[in-house]
C-alpha cells in the first residue's frame, strides 16, 4: 500500500501519534508528572486492543481472553525477577516464547469452534491462567508479585519514566506500522476473507484453519507485549492483569474506537481511560452537589456514553469521523 | 470422608444450582430465540435482589419484614424493570451485531451498578432470612436450613413450570415457532414485537426471583450480578444456547461440581501432596473445575450438552 499523505486513514492517526510524542514535554511545562505514567498505561492499553483487534475486527473472531496474554507477559518478567534475572531481553524472550507456545496450543482447540463458544471457550483458558496465577503462592497468588527493579536493556535506562515511556511509543508506532501492512497484504485480505465468508475461501483452496491460527498468535504476542510493558510500568504482576472484566474492557474499547479501521482500537483505548481517568476528578465548578455525585459515579456517565455511542454512531467513533471526512471529500 | 457432609454439600450445590438455572434460563430464551447477548441480565439480578430487601427492611402498607411482599416487590420490579429498558433501548438493538449488543448492555452494567450505589450505598445490603424459615429441617438425621430447602423447591417449581409453559401453551408454542422462523411468525399475525417483550419480562421476572432468593444468603451490593453472570453463561453454552432443557442441567451440574470441588479438592490433594501446597492450590484448581468442564464439553461437542433443533 503507499502512504497517501492527505487521506484522513494517515492524517489522524500521524497527528495523534505525535500528540502522545509530546505529552511528555507538556507534563514538564505543566509541572503534571503524573500525565507521563497515565499516558504510559493508556497506551499500553491501546496496544493490546490494537492487538486484539486483529482478529475481532479483521477476522471476526470475538476473543473474550485475551488478558490471558497480557499476563503472560506481566509474569515473565515478574518471575524472572524473581529469581534474579534483571536482563530485559531475557524477559521479553521468555515472554514472546511461552506466549507462542501458549497461543498456538489454546488456538488450535478453540478456533476449532466459531460464534458463542468460541467467546466462551477464550473465556474458559483466560479464566483456568487466572486461577493457576493465584494458586501459585510462591509467586504472590491472590496479592500479585512485586517486581523489585524493571528490566535491565543495558545503557538504555527504563527506569527513568520517559525513556520508558518513549518506548512503549515506540512499541505502539512500530506494532501499528506493522499491522497497517500485514492487513492490506495477501495474508491480511485472506483473513477478511475469512471474515466474510469462511467456505468461500476454503472453496477457494485456502487452509482457512492456518490463517486463523497464524493470526491469533500474532494478535496474542502483541499483547504478551502489552503485558510486558505492563509489569514495568507498574513494578508489579498481578493475577487483576487477567481477570475477566480486562478482557471485556478491551472489547469495549476496540468495539467503541470502531472495530473495522485499524486505528479505531487506540482511540477506543484512549477515549475510554481518559473518560475514566478525568471523570473522577472533574470539577466543573458547577452545583457542588452535582459534582459530588459525578465524582462518585462516573461510571454511571461512562456507562451511558457507551449506550449514546453504540445507538448514535454505529462505526465506533473513529470509524464515525472517518466515514464522515471521506464522504465529504467524495462529494466534492 | 464422612457422608453427612457430603450430602450437605450436595444440598449446597443443588441450591447454587437452581439459583443458576433460574438466571440461565431467562438468557437462554432470550439469547436462543431473539438472538439477543444481555449482559445485564446479572444486572436485574442484582435489582431484583435490592427491590426485594428493601421492600423487607421498610414498611409497606405498613406492613414490614413480609417474605411475601418483599417477593411480589422484587419480582414485579425487575419484571417492569426489564420491560422498560427492553422498550426504551434494547429492542433496537435486536438486529444488531452481537458485539453491538454486548456493548449497549456493558454500558447498562456500569449504570445500574452505580444507580445500586447512589440509592443503597456502597456496602451490602442486608435481607434477613424470614423467621418461619430461619430453623433448620431433619432429614435422616441430617439437619440443613429450612430456606436453602425452600430454594430448591421453588427453583425446581418455577422449572417445571417454565418448562409447561414452553412446551404445553399456546404463549410457549408461538416463542418455539419465533424461534424457528420469526418473519414468518410475524406473517401470520402473530405481534412479534409483544412476543419478544413478553419473553424478555419473563427472563426478567425469572432474574427477579433468583435476586430474591439470593438475598438472604448473600451479600447484596452493587456489581454481585457480574461474578454470577459468568458462571450463568458457562452454564448456557455448556447445556446449549436456547435450550431450556440443557440450562436445568447444566446449571445442576456447574452448581454441583463447583460446590463438591471447593470442599472436597482441598481435602484429597492433601493427601497427595504437601499440606501447605494443597491449602494453597486447592480452591484454586476447584474454582478452575467449572470452566474445564466447559471447555471439555465445547471441545468435544461445540453445541453443547442439550443442542437445540431448528428445523
Amino acid at each position: 500500500m503507499t502512504m497517501n499523505w492527505t487521506s484522513p486513514r494517515f492524517y489522524i492517526p500521524a497527528a495523534c501519534m505525535l500528540a502522545l510524542a509530546l505529552i511528555p514535554i507538556y507534563a514538564v511545562f505543566a509541572s503534571q508528572p503524573f500525565y507521563v505514567t497515565l499516558f504510559s498505561r493508556i497506551m499500553i492499553f491501546a496496544l493490546a486492543v490494537l492487538g486484539l483487534n486483529l482478529i475481532l475486527g479483521y477476522g471476526g473472531l470475538v476473543s473474550f481472553g485475551h488478558a490471558l496474554y497480557l499476563g503472560v507477559g506481566a509474569y515473565a518478567v515478574g518471575i524472572m525477577s524473581a529469581h534474579g534475572y534483571g536482563n530485559g531481553w531475557a524477559h521479553l524472550g521468555v515472554a514472546l516464547v511461552v506466549g507462542v507456545l501458549m497461543a498456538v496450543v489454546i488456538g488450535a482447540v478453540v478456533l476449532r469452534t466459531s460464534g458463542m463458544t468460541f467467546i466462551m471457550i477464550t473465556l474458559a483458558f483466560a479464566q483456568m491462567g487466572y486461577f493457576l496465577v493465584v494458586s501459585l503462592k510462591a509467586y504472590g497468588g491472590d496479592d500479585g508479585l512485586s517486581i523489585d527493579s524493571r528490566s535491565a536493556f543495558g545503557i538504555f535506562d527504563i527506569n527513568n519514566h520517559t525513556v520508558l515511556y518513549y518506548l512503549i511509543l515506540v512499541c505502539l508506532v512500530g506494532v501499528l506500522w506493522l499491522f497497517s501492512r500485514l492487513v492490506e497484504s495477501r495474508f491480511g485480505m485472506v483473513l477478511r476473507g475469512v471474515k466474510s465468508n469462511e467456505r468461500r475461501m476454503l472453496a477457494l483452496g485456502f487452509p482457512t484453519f492456518r490463517y486463523k491460527l497464524a493470526a491469533y498468535v500474532i494478535s496474542a504476542q502483541v499483547c504478551v507485549l502489552a503485558g510486558f510493558l505492563l509489569a514495568n510500568l507498574t513494578k508489579f504482576a498481578s493475577p487483576s492483569y487477567m481477570q475477566w472484566q480486562v478482557s471485556g474492557d478491551l472489547i469495549v474499547m476496540s468495539v467503541l474506537g470502531g472495530m473495522n479501521t485499524l486505528f479505531g482500537p487506540i482511540v477506543g483505548a484512549v477515549s475510554f481511560l481518559v473518560m475514566e481517568e478525568f471523570l473522577s476528578g472533574f470539577k466543573p465548578g458547577w452545583f457542588p452537589a452535582v459534582e459530588e455525585v459525578l465524582n462518585k459515579h462516573w461510571l454511571a456517565l461512562v456507562g451511558v456514553f457507551v449506550i449514546a455511542i453504540v445507538l448514535g454512531l454505529r462505526k465506533g467513533i473513529y470509524g464515525s469521523v472517518l466515514g464522515l471526512i471521506e464522504r465529504k471529500a467524495g462529494r466534492k | 470422608m464422612p457422608i453427612e457432609l457430603l450430602i450437605v454439600q450436595l444440598l449446597n450445590g443443588l441450591q447454587y444450582g437452581v439459583l443458576l438455572f433460574l438466571l440461565a434460563a431467562g438468557l437462554t430464551l432470550v439469547f436462543g430465540i431473539m438472538n439477543f447477548v444481555n449482559l445485564a441480565h446479572g444486572s436485574l439480578y442484582m435489582m431484583g435482589a435490592y427491590f426485594a430487601a428493601w421492600a423487607y427492611n421498610n414498611p409497606i402498607f405498613g406492613i414490614q419484614n413480609s417474605f411475601l411482599i418483599a417477593a411480589i416487590v422484587g419480582i414485579l420490579g425487575s419484571l417492569v424493570l426489564g420491560v422498560v429498558i427492553e422498550r426504551l433501548i434494547l429492542f433496537s438493538l435486536y438486529d444488531r451485531d452481537h458485539l453491538d449488543q454486548v456493548l449497549a448492555t456493558f454500558g447498562l452494567i456500569l449504570v445500574f451498578n452505580e444507580v445500586a450505589r447512589y440509592i443503597w450505598g456502597p456496602s451490602s445490603y442486608y435481607m434477613e432470612v424470614p423467621e418461619q424459615l430461619s430453623g433448620v429441617i431433619n432429614i435422616f438425621g441430617i439437619s440443613y436450613p429450612a430456606y436453602r430447602f425452600m430454594i430448591i423447591g421453588v427453583g425446581l417449581a418455577v422449572a417445571a413450570g417454565t418448562f409447561l409453559l414452553i412446551q404445553k401453551t399456546r404463549i410457549g408454542m408461538l416463542i418455539r415457532a419465533g424461534a424457528s422462523n420469526a418473519t414468518m411468525v410475524g406473517a401470520l399475525g402473530v405481534n412479534i414485537k409483544l412476543l419478544n417483550t413478553l419473553l424478555f419480562g419473563l427472563g426478567a421476572a425469572l432474574a427477579g426471583v433468583a435476586g430474591l432468593m439470593a438475598g438472604p444468603i448473600l451479600s447484596v451490593q452493587p456489581g454481585m450480578g457480574e461474578p454470577i453472570l459468568i458462571v450463568t453463561l458457562v452454564v448456557i453454552v455448556t447445556g446449549g444456547i436456547g435450550s431450556i432443557r440443557g440450562a436445568f442441567f447444566a446449571a445442576l451440574i456447574v452448581g454441583v461440581i463447583d460446590t463438591i470441588g471447593r470442599v472436597f479438592l482441598p481435602i484429597l490433594l492433601a493427601s497427595l501432596v504437601e499440606k501447605s501446597l494443597a491449602q494453597a492450590a486447592g480452591p484454586a484448581i476447584a474454582s478452575m473445575l467449572i470452566y474445564l468442564l466447559m471447555a471439555a464439553v465445547l471441545a468435544f461437542k461445540p453445541q453443547g450438552l442439550f443442542p437445540v433443533k431448528h428445523g
